[in-house]
């Protein structure tokens, strides 16, 4: 029996431990060093823009136009406004032309409500039952045209220096003010021209009611803490908008604006307020400084910490402007003519670009008014539905249209609106679809943690356990809390704030009471602000706890103080354990393995401590002493697998910086060293224990290559595949491991803080069930390449280098542990992921990297009444490969619905797919697939019966859904389809373990473009709609459903399976295409096994390739293309993921659906 | 009256029970199973067969559970792995809440049982 604690109960709390005084660290470059104990340094950067991003360089661009001649605004402002993930149509426009001047706010209404009637015109058969569908047309004009008070606001606001986003979709919104501020009268009135001319920022005074008095003041202390989260744009700004500035010269620049050199890089853009030059200068260096957010280039990304503010900030800062290509979209292009695509989301953008009113509900409590608690509350659900209606003004002529429906919110109407499945083709988006946005006020949402980190099944809480369970839908969180991240708040401060009774870190979402007291919103307890939380290093003012960055982000870093440590913190350790056997010989991997080594030797992240070690074996095991001093590595075989030692404690482990002569000495010799071997044992099991033993000082990272069934020694295996059940329909047998040798092993290297990554290469059945387990529990990660072969399957091999690439320079975390907090009545019911479980709301996470995700399973256990907020905070302690302890805090706001109808408005279909196939695979294994198949039907079936009988008050006859839950039975039948999850297909069993693992560990949009790939025709791709990305135009093809019947000889598809692209083309596709694309002369040309396309200049070539750049460019592993020939064998592989048809062994949709409603009479 | 083989049994078992009784809360499996296993041997020994009874669907219930336990080379029962989900932890609870039960009704049980076979004897 396992102590299910292991030795350090509960790290993240305060740990006596002997040691520490290594620790210290941190401060030298960073800590302020003038301004006594107030030190929160405070760092963004902004690399590796997503696309989801791009708007904001935008707003950038266009602003500052606008604003030029109001001058004195620092164009920092726009505000990142993560949540919103798609360009506003209205800002795209804008740049894309680039008028300078926008004459009058009546040509861009002008423009605007164009926009607005072509969505509205071309959507309407999307979003609206048929009937409602014409009358779409004649009510434009009351979206569009209520602009008066908006540009009467214009009118007053450019005075108040109205910069930021004027882009602002100001039809979308004032629109619906209007409406509202004349339902509303009083309150909301004063609130009004806050959201509505939201893009200024300065309006915030407003909001508060404070009146206009304090205006100046607040513009300024606005502006300088909004700036720092607007820092890439603003570098950007700066290269791109004044051009005259030098790009570059900015650490010195920034300098002269604040008293200390320090001080200046750091607070930078304090100094700012002022002067929109300088705004951009200085906060560019002052964004560079931590950046330990551009992961994409890992080399620089946390040496910025230690080197210190100057220069790194000229690699990260504003010296390249435009980091990435596609990170930078300067301008997002919505022609005149906008597919009907982008109709939710574009409507949906808005909220989240137009501006920031940037209050936190504490602060719009204003300071000291409000000892009271309750009063939040109403604030919260008063504002959240007063925003609602705002953005989404044809959302709300629909539900007029709808008729009876107008008292409702019109993102639940579109949400709730029944969709007969039987009857409705068309459900996909047009675009990818992006996660809902909970139902908040604007400013809480805007935030709110992005749900690519973070991202809740439901995005309405049920109040309720009973209501859940009436729900019958999961309550589940999907986290990604180690991405790389474009932006990313670094805080150095001695004291981390944090709720005395439960422990949360302070957060954007706690309540300020007055100055000098908070009440946490996890547990409700009211704790004392400390001293130095009063003073706000970003104004450097005294007495604004609520404008400190933990306040102002809900995604924020801290670096630890020796409270956090149990030991010193380890330096950075790797150790490669390489099967050399025969079979591994013939395989050829350690070849490439040795040359991408090589390579990457110098990228691999650590400092100086890092240490490498190597350890090979076949039957016996061998190490490798790279002692420096040493004129050649020297091998050291032991022979006794059966009571492994280790042959010398102090040259296996090595410095890398010390020994790096040998290390290149040895990888450059090892490939040929055991060219000749005739071994065809394997003795995984001794070389992972010897692994152990050696790592076991310091901890770290063990990346084992692996080419067959261990054969010797302690966790030997045998084969259990029987090839003939292949693909019986029957259950499927040994999913589970066969040994718990590997799992014992990996909780005791969880415990030592060594995690293990397996790379598997076996053509044969390996039994993975078992080897995975020594991944799973010590948090590593898993990579299975079938049939590798170096010359028989290039394809493999191309993978494997990627892969390999990616992982040695990834980001990595050590000895980590990650606790999971929940508002008081909220539990954690169950975790998925690779990790150790040490309590209930804390995982062991051996190592922690970008590329794995987790998911937890929640219960309600006590009613949320008393509260109309649920906050989930996830945090991350880690050591930093640069050997700093380090917290990433994550917090996610959510609303506490009490009615059903919510529940299901906010339902997020992705992830509760995602969560559903999490308990699929635990039901799999713990008890049978047919079982854990059943389930996934049955959810589908619960969910139908049960919104018809709660919700749907039509009559209809068939399945009827709520629209949120409209693709939910595609994206079970996806899964049932899928390797890990199907029947009756053959399947090997190591091929669905694996799938199995693929499923408990990646990130939730990477799992889905898996489970349910993206496919789009590439052959007629126009630019309408078209993204336009500094000088790239990239079109944005409408997705298509995955049925053969989309498919046209003619054409060219693309589907984007996540680690792969498939394009597959048609018998008859036009010469064009493939002339200019693939550079063939004709079809029959194509050669079988094509897999790249080439660089050719012409403009389609470039717009398909801009295309793929872009859907590539926020993965972290780099997919591959496959071109698929309609007549090749290799389009099986290609029609396999068209899971809306039938195929051999499995239903169509239709039959699905029809079995659904069978179940369902039943 | 005489002290019988039997009253020892029953004298050993009250002892033996106040253990369990914490055992149970406690879960420490393996001694909680050997020290019930004991017992049961004992008592049918001293051919105590109601008491015996009594106790078998007990023994049965641990057997079944040591037999089926997760944990496959080690004498544990409980799978560090997944003992922190909430429904195996639910279930574990439950579990030592029937058996404190159980064995605090079956120490007045054996209180009596032993005075009865003094008494009788």
């Amino acid at each position: 029996m396992y102590p299910p604690t292991g030795c350090y109960g509960a790290p993240p709390q305060q740990q006596s431990y002997p040691t520490i005084p290594a620790h210290s660290t941190p401060a030298p470059h960073k800590a302020p060093i003038t301004n006594s104990a107030h030190s929160a340094n405070y760092y963004q950067s902004n690399h590796q823009q997503q696309q989801h991003h791009h708007q904001l360089p935008q707003h950038h661009v266009a602003p500052s136009q606008y604003s030029a001649p109001s001058s004195s605004v620092p164009p920092s402002q726009p505000h990142p406004t993560l949540h919103s993930s798609v360009p506003p149509p209205s800002n795209a426009q804008y740049n894309q032309q680039q008028h300078p001047p926008y004459a009058t706010p009546g040509s861009y209404y002008g423009q605007q409500s164009y926009h607005s009637q072509q969505q509205q015109q071309q959507q309407q058969p999307n979003l609206v039952p048929a009937p409602a569908g014409g009358p779409g047309a004649p009510l434009y004009p009351i979206v569009s045209y209520p602009s008066a008070p908006g540009s009467s606001q214009y009118g007053t606001l450019s005075s108040s220096q109205s910069t930021s986003a004027p882009g602002v979709p100001p039809t979308q919104m004032g629109a619906p003010l209007h409406q509202y501020s004349t339902s509303r009268p009083a309150p909301t009135t004063a609130v009004q021209p806050g959201y509505s001319v939201a893009p200024t920022s300065q309006l915030g005074p407003t909001v508060n009611g404070q009146g206009s008095t304090v205006h100046q003041h607040y513009d300024q202390s606005h502006q300088a803490s909004l700036s720092y989260d607007s820092y890439g744009r603003v570098t950007h700004s700066s290269g791109g908008a004044d051009a005259d500035r030098p790009p570059s010269g900015t650490p010195s620049t920034s300098v002269h604006s604040s008293p200390g050199h320090h001080q200046g890089v750091q607070y930078g853009y304090v100094a700012n307020s002022g002067a929109s030059s300088a705004s951009a200068t200085t906060s560019g260096p002052a964004a560079a400084p931590l950046s330990s957010s551009s992961e994409d280039d890992d080399d620089d990304e946390e040496e910025d910490e230690e080197a210190g503010g100057d220069t790194s900030s000229s690699s990260t800062g504003s010296a390249s402007p435009v980091p990435n290509s596609y990170d930078s979209l300067e301008g997002g292009n919505y022609p005149d003519s906008m597919p009907p695509s982008n109709d939710m989301t574009n409507q949906a953008a808005p909220y989240g670009s137009y501006g920031y009113p940037s209050m936190e509900p504490a602060y719009q409590q204003g300071p000291a008014s409000h000892t009271d608690s309750s009063p939040s509350h109403d604030l919260y659900s008063q504002s959240s539905y007063q925003q609602y209606s705002q953005p989404f003004p044809n959302l709300s002529q629909l539900s007029a249209a709808l008729g009876g429906l107008s008292g409702v919110p019109e993102l639940e109407v579109e949400a709730l609106r029944p969709v007969n499945l039987l009857q409705e083709r068309n459900l996909l988006p047009p675009r990818p679809l992006e996660a809902p946005e909970p139902n908040l006020s604007p400013d809480l949402k805007k935030v709110n943690c992005s749900p690519h980190t973070f991202r809740c099944t439901l995005t309405s809480i049920p109040q309720t356990q009973a209501l859940l369970n009436k729900a019958r839908l999961p309550l589940g969180l999907l986290l990604h809390p180690f991405r790389d991240l474009q932006q990313l708040p670094v805080i150095t401060s001695n004291t981390i704030v944090r709720c005395r009774s439960c422990r949360t870190y302070i957060n954007p979402f706690v309540t300020f009471l007055d100055q000098r007291r908070w009440k946490c919103n996890l547990c409700y307890r009211v704790n004392d602000v400390p001293d130095e939380f009063m003073y706000n290093p970003v104004t450097r003012s005294y007495g604004e706890p609520h404008k400190r960055p933990e306040v102002q982000n809900s995604t924020v870093e801290f670096i630890a103080s020796s409270d956090y440590m149990l030991r010193p913190p380890q330096p950075a350790a790797y150790l490669f354990v390489l099967d050399v056997s025969h079979n591994a010989v013939e395989a050829g991997y350690l070849k490439y393995f040795c040359e991408l080594l090589l390579d990457n030797l110098d990228k691999l992240p650590g400092d100086t401590r890092t240490r490498v070690g190597f350890l090979t074996f076949d039957n016996t095991i061998h190490f490798y002493n790279l002692q420096e001093g040493l004129s050649q590595p020297q091998m050291l075989v032991v022979s006794d697998i059966d009571d492994v030692f280790i042959p010398s404690h102090d040259s296996l482990m090595v410095n890398l910086k010390e020994s790096k002569e040998l290390v290149k000495d040895l990888l450059t010799s090892l490939p040929a060293m055991f060219s000749q071997s005739r071994e065809t044992h394997s003795a995984l099991g001794p070389a992972l224990q010897a692994a152990f033993k050696l790592m076991s000082p310091t901890g770290g990272r063990v990346t084992v290559f692996q080419t067959q069934l261990p054969t010797l020694g302690a966790g030997a295996l045998q084969s259990r595949e029987d090839p003939n059940q292949r693909s019986s329909t029957k259950g499927v047998q040994h999913l589970g491991p066969a040994t718990d040798f590997y799992k014992k092993l990996a909780l005791d290297c969880s415990g030592q803080q060594i995690g293990v990554d397996l790379f598997l290469l076996s053509s044969q059945y390996a039994d993975l069930a078992s080897l995975s387990c020594i991944s799973k529990y010590s948090a590593g990660s898993i990579f299975y390449y079938p049939s590798f072969h170096y010359i028989h399957n290039p394809a493999q091999l191309e993978k494997f280098q990627r892969d390999l690439e990616r992982y040695f320079t990834r980001k990595i975390g050590f000895e980590a542990v990650m606790r999971i907090r929940c508002t008081k009545g909220l539990s954690i019911h169950t975790f998925h992921g690779n990790f150790f479980v040490r309590s209930t709301d804390l995982l062991s996470l051996a190592n922690v990297n970008p590329d794995s995700a987790f998911a937890v399973q929640m219960s309600i256990e006590d009613s949320l009444a008393d509260s109309s907020l649920a906050c989930f905070q996830a945090a991350l302690l880690y050591t930093s490969s640069k050997g700093k302890r380090r917290i990433r805090v994550h917090t996610l706001c959510l609303p506490v619905v009490n009615q059903l109808s919510d529940v299901y408005a906010g339902a997020d279909v992705q992830a509760v797919t995602c969560l559903l196939a999490n308990m699929a695979i635990d039901r799999s294994i713990s008890s049978s697939l047919s079982d854990a198949r059943d389930a996934l039907v049955n959810a589908v079936v619960d969910l139908v019966s049960a919104y018809k009988s709660n919700v749907s008050n039509l009559q209809q006859s068939g399945l009827v859904v709520p629209a949120a839950m409209r693709l939910f039975p595609v994206y079970i039948l996806s899964l049932l389809k899928q390797k890990a999850l199907r029947t009756g297909t053959s399947t090997r069993l190591d091929e669905r373990v694996f799938a199995m693992c693929e499923f408990k560990t990646q990130p939730l949009q990477q799992l889905m473009r898996m489970v349910h790939p993206d496919l789009y025709r590439l052959d007629n791709m126009s630019d309408q709609g078209a993204l336009h990305l500094n000088d790239t135009v990239v079109p944005q093809p409408h997705l298509l459903h995955l049925s053969a019947e989309r498919l046209s000889r003619d054409g060219a598809f693309l589907m984007d399976c996540g680690y792969v692209f498939y394009l597959w083309i048609g018998k008859c596709c036009s010469e064009v295409f493939i002339r200019d694309v693939l550079g063939c002369p004709n079809y029959a040309s194509i050669p079988p096994n094509m897999s790249h396309i080439p660089e050719l200049e012409t403009p389609l070539s470039e717009r398909v390739r801009a295309f793929l750049d872009w859907l590539q460019d926020n993965r972290a592993f780099s997919s591959m293309i496959h071109i698929v020939k309609d007549d090749a064998s290799a389009k099986a592989t290609f029609f396999q993921h068209l899971v809306e048809d039938r195929s051999e062994s499995a239903s169509s949709y239709y039959e699905f659906l029809q079995h659904i409603q069978q179940q369902m009479s039943k | 009256m005489a002290f019988t083989f039997a009253a020892f049994c029953y004298m050993l078992a009250l002892l033996l029970t106040a253990a369990l009784i914490f055992f149970a809360i406690w879960h420490l499996v393996l001694p909680e199973y050997l020290i019930h296993f004991f017992f049961c041997v004992m008592f049918f020994c001293a051919a105590e067969w109601l008491t015996l009874c009594l106790n078998l669907p007990l023994l049965a219930y641990h057997v079944w559970r040591y037999m089926s336990r997760p944990v496959m080379s080690c004498p544990g029962l409980y799978d560090p792995t997944t003992i922190m989900n909430a429904d195996i932890l639910a279930f574990c609870q439950k579990e030592g809440w029937c058996k404190l039960a159980f064995y605090l009704l079956s120490f007045f049980y054996y209180l009596y049982g032993m005075i009865y076979v003094l008494v009788s004897s």
